[in-house]
């Protein structure tokens, strides 16, 4: 059988043991909702304006760094399984590889994006 | 062949027959067996979680020098089974502002992004779901979906705090996740494997020894990825009440809580399998897959002890901290540690085992100790930009 259909069997089996935990919470708790008690409870006392605002663009920064080192991950794992065949010479262009995405690392560093600001 | 053999492919068989037997179609049979058994693995996990939810008041009590629960059944192993029914009987609550579609799944998506992991982890020789050959990969993506739930929640409760708390959990979760990559590189490395059942049979010689900074660069990374203290951020009770899931009650809480103490152990899991030779242990899992099961389960709960150990004695960090400290040291410390490890296995290759596993330590203690070195320097030239050169030379007399 195909590996792939058992990660799918574990998505859906995932999937049914929570949803089954809260269809059987909800078919058997009470309902009473009203008004008040449906407000946003945040700490306690009234919420001021909406939440779903602009915010701090910092957090976009270090995704935008974390994404080119996520996209790294995809050529560097095959070099890494690979690695015990191909001898010095790819580990020497392996790390000339790694040595140019911390390059990019140095160069946010300098440029003071890693600081909070 | 016999059962205690080969448990699963024994069983399998058996119901193989049972099912043609009922005049089912062979394909259909095939996947209704491996239904069943990712059923019951699935459900034996939720089973231990209830029992982690115990483990975890027990232990959390004794570092805060308290009894922990000790009045439902013997020892208090009762009390998580009485927790459930508060869960399940406490009223289902959707907040009037929450955008309602994402606010009641993203509960579901969190426990589901820990149960799919265990797809991929072998629990013995014949015990495992199925051997991904790009299991360290299917890693790092199911725990991206986890880092998906949580900012859902974040955005849909409609409530600042749970937004910062967001925010923040996914700030470290992709900071983190950078370190985590390098140091899965080096065990695939090592193996020449990205499977896990791979990694496991390699590790003749533990890769702890052999990599011991990768190990502990992971642990950090995975307790970061897990949002447990000392990198809790998300939840900072002081600040943000309770970070993402404040606006949560009752099952969907439930869901939360035991999706982290599960996700928790899944890590020491993977921590295990990784560095310490999952199921292996000086043969033991020759013996029988059950003994191999034992041994896998037991360096998991050593690993998630370890987890709640460090939860439980250490402090909060700052966010802006935390993420210095990830950007500044760990990923450099890693992307380094990962160059000496590939340069130094090259090397090595080929020499005696003893020869090979104290010059991989030793490459490893060097870069450890010279990223102390340079942390040291740069934060004392820090320290004297602030306080001047005399105060700081004091100090260290």
């Amino acid at each position: 059988m195909n590996e792939w259909l058992y990660v799918l069997l574990f998505i859906v089996v995932g999937l049914i043991i929570p949803v089954g935990a809260i269809g059987v919470a909800w078919i058997i708790s009470p309902k009473k909702p009203n008004p008040i008690k449906s407000e946003t409870y945040e700490c306690g006392i009234e919420t001021v304006g909406d939440s779903w605002v602009q915010f701090k663009a910092q957090y976009y920064i270090f995704a935008l760094v974390f994404l080119v080192f996520d996209v790294e991950a995809v050529f560097l794992f095959p070099w890494a399984v690979k690695l015990g065949q191909l001898g010095l010479y790819a580990v020497i262009e392996g790390i000339i590889f790694i040595l140019i995405l911390v390059a990019g690392l140095v160069y946010t560093w300098r440029k003071g994006m890693l600081e909070w600001a | 062949m016999n059962f205690w053999n080969d448990p699963l492919k024994t069983a399998a068989d058996w119901l193989m027959g049972v099912f043609t037997g009922w005049g089912m179609n062979e394909v259909a049979a095939q996947v209704l067996i491996a239904f069943l058994g990712v059923l019951l693995l699935i459900t034996l996990l939720m089973v231990l979680d209830i029992f982690l939810v115990w483990i975890e008041r027990k232990v959390v009590a004794r570092f805060q020098d308290r009894l922990g629960p000790n009045r439902v059944g013997p020892f208090g192993l009762i009390q998580p089974f009485a927790d459930i029914v508060k869960l399940l009987i406490k009223e289902d609550f959707t907040p009037g502002g929450a955008d309602k579609v994402v606010y009641n799944i993203a509960p579901m998506l969190s426990m589901m992004s820990v149960l799919i992991l265990w797809a991929i982890v072998p629990l013995a020789p014949v015990i495992l779901s199925v051997d991904l050959n790009v299991g360290l990969l299917y890693l790092i993506a199911a725990g991206a979906i986890g880092t998906l739930s949580i900012i859902m929640a974040g955005w849909a409760s409609n409530n600042k705090f749970a937004l910062i708390g967001a925010f923040r959990q996914v700030a470290v979760m992709v900071s983190f996740e950078v370190p985590m990559l390098a140091t899965l590189l080096i065990p695939t490395i090592l193996s020449g494997s990205m499977g896990l059942n791979g990694i496991v049979q390699a590790q003749n010689t533990w890769f702890v020894f052999i990599a011991p900074l990768a190990a502990l660069i992971f642990l950090i990374a995975a307790i970061a990825e897990l949002g447990r203290a000392p990198f809790d951020l998300s939840e900072g009770e002081s600040e943000l009440v309770s970070g993402y899931n404040i606006e949560y009650a009752g099952m969907k809480f439930g869901m939360f809580y035991a999706g982290e103490l599960l996700h928790a152990f899944t890590f020491g899991g993977f921590w295990a399998i990784l560095f310490f030779g999952g199921y292996r242990f000086f043969g033991l899992e020759q013996v029988s897959p059950f003994l191999a099961v034992a041994v896998m389960v037991f360096k998991a709960m050593i690993g998630y002890w370890i987890i709640m150990w460090i939860k439980y004695t250490m402090m909060r960090i700052r966010i802006d901290h935390m993420l210095a400290f990830n950007w500044k040291f760990l990923t450099p410390v890693a992307f380094v540690l990962l160059m000496v490890v590939a340069l130094a296995n090259a090397l090595l290759a080929g020499t005696p085992t003893w020869l090979y596993v104290s010059g991989m330590f030793l490459s490893n203690v060097l870069v450890a100790w010279a990223a102390m070195e340079v942390a040291r320097t740069v934060s004392r030239r820090e320290r004297e930009k602030v306080e001047g050169p005399k105060a700081v030379a004091e100090a260290h007399h």
